[in-house]
C-alpha cells in the first residue's frame, strides 16, 4: 500500500461533470452511486485511480468517475488493463465490463487475466442481455430466451460468471447485486483490497430489455429466502427463518436442505481461503437459474503471487545479476571486429 | 601432400543445403561469422521450411543457407550459388533449378543411398546417371569420415553422424582459406557442457579441413580478399536482432520504459525472444494470450506512460487492426512491428513477401491514418525502430514498422553506431492544466493540440489535477469529451489526418542514387528489396543504362520531395514482392505512370530480375 497521504474527499470529488446517459431506471445508476460513495473510504487518490472499460452499457462507467479513465474496445479491457497494471504497479486499476463484453467477445482475455493474477479489480455487470445493441440474448441469458435474435428461444447454455472465474482459478471471486448498496460497497472494497485479479459479478437489472430478471432472488420480499449470504468462517445457512443449510455430498458437490437436528452438525462452514478451487466451485454450482436460492458474497479469496510484481522482480534480479543494461555493450554482444 | 593452386576470387556465393535437422543454418552462420571477422563484405539468406522437422530426406524438409562473401561492397546474398554443399539427395534436388552451368557441387556421397534417393524423388542416382555433367561435382564421404574420426573419442556412430555438418564446414573453410581459430574456440564454448558432442564437432571440423588439404580432390583453393570497409567497429546482425536493439535504444533515448506485448508468430518471434532476455534494460515483455491482447496490453502500457510495442506478422496484423484504430483515436504512442511473410492466411510462414503495405496503410475501418515506415536492410531495422519511436512519441500516434522474413533472418556487417550520436527525443508529458474554465479556474483539456506538431498532451495517470477520460468514441475538439456532432467529427477526422501528414516535415528527403543525373528510368523500391534493386541497377549501369534508384523507408507520410523526384524521370519502375501495392499508391497519389515489377515466389528479387525489368521498361515492354 502506498504511504502517500490521501486527502479527505467526498462522493462529489469522485463524480465527473459528464451527464450520465443510461436509461432512466437502469441498475447501473445504483452501482455507480455505490462506487462513487465508496471511493472516499478506500484511502486512495483520484489521480492514482483508473477505470478501464470495453464496450456496452456498463462500459460508459469511466466517463462518470472523476478519475483517470479509458473507454476502449469490445472485450479487450482486461488486456489493456493488464498492460497498464503491469507497467504501473502504483495505480488502482478497475475494469468495468458487462456479460457480453467479458464473456463473449472478451472471454479469452478475462480468463487469462484471472489465471495470471494481474492486479486489477474487475466488476462484471451481469444483466443477462445485450442492452446497447437493443436486446439480443447474451452468454448469460437463460436457455430458451426469446429475443429479437432468438425468436424461437435461444439454444445456448449460459455461462455462470462465478463458476467460470473459479474455473480459471481466480484468486478473488465474489457476487453482489444492484439492489443492496451496502453489500455492493463491502464487496467492492474487499475486491479492491485484494492483491491480484479480483472478479465481482454484479447482478444488474436492465429495465428496458430484461426487466425483473433477478426479481425472484434480489427483490426486498424474496431476498430473505432466496439469497445465500456467504460469510467466511460461518455455517452456510439461509431462508427467512434461517431454516435451510448447505451440505456436502460424498462426491464433493453441495446441496441445500432444510436444517434438522440430525443434519445440523454437517452444515458446511464457508472458507474463502481454501487453495483448491473445487470447494468454491461447488458452492457456485448451487444455482442454475434466477429462481433458485443463490449464493452472494465472497466465494474465494486466496493469496497468490501478483503477476505485475513478479515481472518487476524478474527485472530487478536481472539488473542485480548483470547490472543496469548498457547499450554500447549490447550492440557488441554478438562479437565485433575493428577495421 | 599436393599443393593446390591458390586462386583469388572477387566474391563467391555458397549455399549449404540439407535436412532441417542437419544443422545447415548453424553451419552457414558459422561460415558467415568467420568471414565477417576476416573482413569480407557479406550478405546472407537463410531459407528454411515452416515445419520444425519435416519428414527427413524429403524435398519439403530441405533447409538451406546462402551466403555471398566478397572483397567489395555487396548488397545481396547472390542470385545463384557458385557452390552448392548438399548433405543429401533432397538438398541437391531442391536447389537444382537455381544452379547455373559450371557451378560446383559438393555432396555428402554417403547420403546417396537408394532409400534417400527415393525419398528425394530420384529414380536414378544423379551422381552416376550423367545428369550433373554441366557441373563440377565432388563426392565426399562426409558421414563415413566423421564417424571414423569420432570413434576414437568414444562417440557412438549414431551420435557422430550428427556432426557431419561440421565436417562440411571444415571442408569449405579449407576451400575458401578461412581462419580456423575462431571456429574452434566457438565450438569449444558452445558445446562446453557436453564433452562428447564438443569432441565430435571439433574432430569433424578438423577432419573436414584436413580432407581438403590431403585428399587431392580439389585442384584449386580460393581466397577472397578483405573488403574495403570504412574504418570502425563492426558486428554481424540479423534484422530481428537489430530491431530489438533499436527498440531498447529508443527506450533509452526517450527515457521511457519499454513494454512489449506479443504473441509468438513466425518470423517475428525472435524479436520477442531477444527483448525477453534483456530484462536488465528494464524491458517488460508480456507473452499475451493472443495477438489482440498483445497490442491491447501495449496500448494499455502506453496509456500508463510506457513505450508500448507489439510485434507480429501478417495474420497478427489483421487481428490487431481494431486496437490500432483505438490507438489512432486515443492518440497515444504505439509501435506495431509487422515482419511480413507470404500470405494470404497462413500462406508460407517462413518466406518473404511485401504484401502487407496496403493493409498497413489502409487496413482499418474509418479514416484511420497511421504512419508507416519500412527497414531497407537487416541493420537498418535498428534505425527504423528508433525512428518509429520518435514519431510515435512526438506525434502521439501508433506507427507501423514493416520488416520482412528476408530482413528478419538475413545478416550483414554493421558499423556499430556511437551511442552518443543517436537522436534523443522526449515524451514531454503534460505537467499541469492547459486551459481555463469560463470562471477562470484552470482545467486540463486532453485534446488541446501542440500548434507545431498537432500532437495532443500525453498525461499518464498519477498527476493530480489532470484526471481525464478518453476513449474510442469521437471526442470534442480540445476538451476531449464525448461528442456526436457531425461538424466536430469532420474537424477531428481532418486534424488526425493533418497530424500524420505533418510528420513529413520531420523526415529526411528521399535520396536518389543517380550517378549521371539524367537517368532514363527511376527504380523506386521500398523496404527490404533495397539490396536486390541496388545490385540489379549496378548490373544495368555496367551495360550503359542510365538508371536512378531510390528506396523509400517512409511510406506514410512519404518524404516531401517525392513528387519532384517522380516527375524528374520519364520512366518509373516499382519492383515489389507483391502484385503492385506501392505502384498503386504512387499512381493514385501522384498521377505518375509507374510500372510495377512484381514477384511473389517467397524469394527476394534476383539482381538479374531487376536488370531484366529495367531493360523491359526502357524497351517499351512494360
Amino acid at each position: 500500500m502506498s504511504t502517500v497521504e490521501v486527502p479527505i474527499t467526498t462522493r462529489k470529488d469522485w463524480t465527473s461533470d459528464q451527464e450520465v446517459r443510461w436509461c432512466p431506471g437502469c441498475g447501473d445508476y445504483s452501482i455507480l452511486a455505490a462506487m462513487q460513495a465508496l471511493m472516499p473510504d478506500l484511502g486512495i487518490n483520484r489521480e492514482s485511480t483508473v477505470f478501464v472499460s470495453g464496450i456496452g452499457c456498463a462500459a460508459r462507467f469511466p466517463y462518470y468517475m472523476n478519475t483517470y479513465g479509458v473507454h476502449t474496445i469490445h472485450g479487450r479491457a482486461p488486456a489493456i488493463a493488464t498492460g497498464l497494471a503491469m507497467s504501473r504497479p502504483d495505480l488502482n486499476v478497475f475494469v468495468i465490463t458487462g456479460d457480453g463484453d467479458s464473456l463473449s467477445i472478451g472471454g479469452n482475455h478475462l480468463i487469462h487475466a484471472l489465471r495470471r493474477n494481474v492486479n486489477i479489480t474487475i466488476l462484471l455487470f451481469n444483466n443477462q442481455i445485450y442492452g446497447l445493441t437493443k436486446g439480443q440474448f447474451s452468454p448469460t441469458s437463460e436457455q430458451g430466451k426469446v429475443t429479437k435474435s432468438s425468436p424461437l428461444g435461444s439454444l445456448d447454455k449460459p455461462f455462470d460468471p462465478v463458476s467460470l472465474a473459479i474455473g480459471a482459478e481466480a484468486s478473488f471471486v465474489a457476487r453482489t447485486h444492484d439492489m443492496d448498496r451496502a453489500h455492493m460497497q463491502e464487496t467492492f472494497r474487499r475486491a479492491h483490497e485484494h492483491k491480484g485479479s479480483s472478479l465481482v459479478e454484479v447482478y444488474q437489472n436492465c429495465n428496458v430489455f430484461n426487466d425483473g430478471t433477478f426479481e425472484g432472488i434480489t427483490s426486498k420480499e424474496n431476498r430473505g429466502s432466496m439469497l445465500i449470504n456467504l460469510r467466511h468462517g460461518a455455517p452456510v445457512i439461509f431462508g427467512a427463518e434461517q431454516e435451510f443449510g448447505v451440505f456436502r455430498n460424498a462426491d464433493g458437490s453441495v446441496f441445500t436442505d432444510r436444517i434438522s437436528d440430525t443434519n445440523r452438525s454437517t452444515i458446511i462452514t464457508h472458507d474463502e481461503n481454501v487453495e483448491d478451487p473445487a470447494s468454491a466451485f461447488a458452492i457456485a454450482r448451487l444455482t442454475h437459474s434466477n429462481q433458485e436460492p443463490t449464493p452472494m458474497g465472497v466465494f474465494r479469496d486466496v493469496n497468490r503471487t501478483e503477476f505485475g510484481a513478479a515481472t518487476t522482480a524478474q527485472i530487478a534480479s536481472a539488473q542485480a545479476l548483470k547490472g543496469t543494461g548498457d547499450l554500447a555493450s549490447l550492440l557488441r554482444s554478438n562479437g565485433s571486429w575493428t577495421i | 601432400m599436393t599443393k593446390s593452386t591458390q586462386t583469388t576470387l572477387k566474391s563467391v556465393v555458397l549455399r549449404f543445403a540439407g535436412d532441417s535437422g542437419d544443422g545447415m543454418q548453424l553451419t552457414g552462420e558459422r561460415f558467415t561469422s568467420v568471414s565477417a571477422v576476416f573482413g569480407n563484405d557479406l550478405s546472407t539468406f537463410p531459407d528454411f521450411p515452416a515445419e520444425i522437422r519435416a519428414p527427413a530426406g524429403t524435398l519439403n524438409g530441405v533447409s538451406s543457407f546462402q551466403v555471398q562473401i566478397s572483397d567489395h561492397d555487396i548488397t545481396t546474398a547472390g542470385d545463384t550459388p557458385d557452390v552448392l554443399i548438399a548433405m543429401n539427395p533432397a538438398g541437391l534436388r531442391a536447389n537444382m533449378s537455381i544452379l547455373e552451368n559450371g557451378a560446383t557441387i559438393i555432396v555428402n556421397v554417403d547420403a546417396f543411398d537408394e532409400r534417400s534417393l527415393t525419398k528425394a524423388g530420384y529414380s536414378e542416382n544423379p551422381l552416376s546417371d550423367g545428369s550433373l555433367g554441366k557441373y563440377t561435382v565432388y563426392e565426399v564421404p562426409m558421414t563415413t569420415i566423421t564417424t571414423e574420426v569420432c570413434k576414437e573419442a568414444g562417440v557412438k556412430p549414431r551420435d557422430a553422424e550428427r556432426s557431419k555438418n561440421f565436417f562440411a564446414l571444415g571442408l569449405v573453410s579449407w576451400l575458401y582459406s578461412r581462419p580456423t581459430e575462431s571456429t574452434v574456440a566457438w565450438i569449444e564454448s558452445r558445446f562446453a557442457k557436453v564433452e562428447l558432442v564438443k569432441q565430435a564437432n571439433l574432430r569433424a571440423y578438423r577432419a573436414g579441413y584436413d580432407f581438403g588439404e590431403t585428399a587431392e580432390l580439389f585442384d584449386a583453393r580460393y581466397e577472397i580478399a578483405k573488403a574495403d570497409f570504412a574504418p570502425g567497429e563492426y558486428t554481424n546482425v540479423t534484422g530481428n536482432t537489430a530491431l530489438a536493439w533499436g527498440l531498447i535504444a529508443a527506450g533509452q533515448l526517450s527515457e521511457l520504459p519499454l513494454f512489449l506485448g506479443s504473441y509468438p508468430i513466425t518470423p517475428a518471434s525472435d524479436i520477442l525472444h531477444e527483448l525477453s532476455k534483456r530484462k536488465e534494460f528494464g524491458v517488460r515483455t508480456f507473452q499475451a494470450e493472443d495477438e489482440i491482447a498483445g497490442v491491447a496490453s501495449a496500448l494499455g502500457a502506453s496509456y500508463g506512460g510506457a513505450l508500448g510495442i507489439t510485434t507480429t506478422s501478417g495474420p497478427g496484423l489483421d487481428l490487431k487492426s481494431e486496437a490500432m484504430g483505438l490507438a489512432v483515436s486515443l492518440e497515444l504512442p504505439l509501435i506495431v512491428v509487422d515482419v511480413q511473410r507470404a500470405g494470404p492466411s497462413t500462406g508460407i510462414p517462413t518466406k518473404v513477401e511485401q504484401t502487407d503495405l496496403l493493409t498497413a496503410m489502409y487496413g482499418r475501418h474509418g479514416e484511420s491514418p497511421i504512419p508507416v515506415i519500412a527497414a531497407i536492410t537487416p541493420s537498418d531495422c535498428f534505425n527504423v525502430a528508433i525512428e518509429a519511436a520518435r514519431i510515435a512519441v512526438t506525434y502521439r500516434t501508433p506507427v507501423i514498422v514493416l520488416s520482412d522474413a528476408y530482413l528478419a533472418n538475413g545478416t550483414e556487417p554493421w558499423a556499430i553506431p556511437d551511442v552518443a550520436d543517436l537522436p534523443k527525443f522526449s515524451p514531454n508529458f503534460a505537467t499541469g492544466p492547459n486551459h481555463e474554465k469560463a470562471d477562470g479556474t484552470p482545467e486540463f483539456w486532453p485534446y488541446l493540440r501542440d500548434p507545431e506538431t498537432n500532437a495532443r498532451p500525453w498525461a499518464p495517470p498519477g498527476m493530480a489535477g489532470l484526471e481525464h477520460r478518453v476513449g474510442g468514441l469521437e471526442k470534442g475538439d480540445g476538451h476531449g469529451n464525448v461528442a456526436y456532432d457531425g461538424l466536430n467529427h469532420e474537424r477531428m477526422t481532418n486534424l488526425r489526418a493533418q497530424k500524420v501528414a505533418g510528420i513529413a516535415a520531420s523526415i529526411p528527403a528521399l535520396e536518389v542514387d543517380d550517378p549521371t543525373g539524367d537517368g532514363e528510368v527511376l527504380v523506386l523500391g521500398w523496404g527490404g528489396t533495397y539490396g536486390s534493386i541496388a545490385a540489379g541497377v549496378i548490373r544495368a549501369r555496367a551495360r550503359g543504362r542510365k538508371v536512378a534508384h531510390a528506396q523509400l523507408r517512409h511510406l506514410n507520410p512519404m518524404p516531401s520531395n517525392i513528387a519532384d523526384v517522380l516527375k524528374k524521370y520519364p520512366n518509373v519502375l516499382v519492383p515489389e514482392l507483391n502484385l503492385g501495392q506501392l505502384s498503386k499508391m504512387i499512381r493514385a497519389e501522384f498521377l505518375v505512370d509507374a510500372k510495377s515489377l512484381s514477384k511473389v515466389q517467397g524469394m527476394p528479387f534476383r539482381a538479374s530480375e531487376i536488370e531484366a525489368g529495367i531493360d523491359a521498361i526502357l524497351g517499351g515492354a512494360l
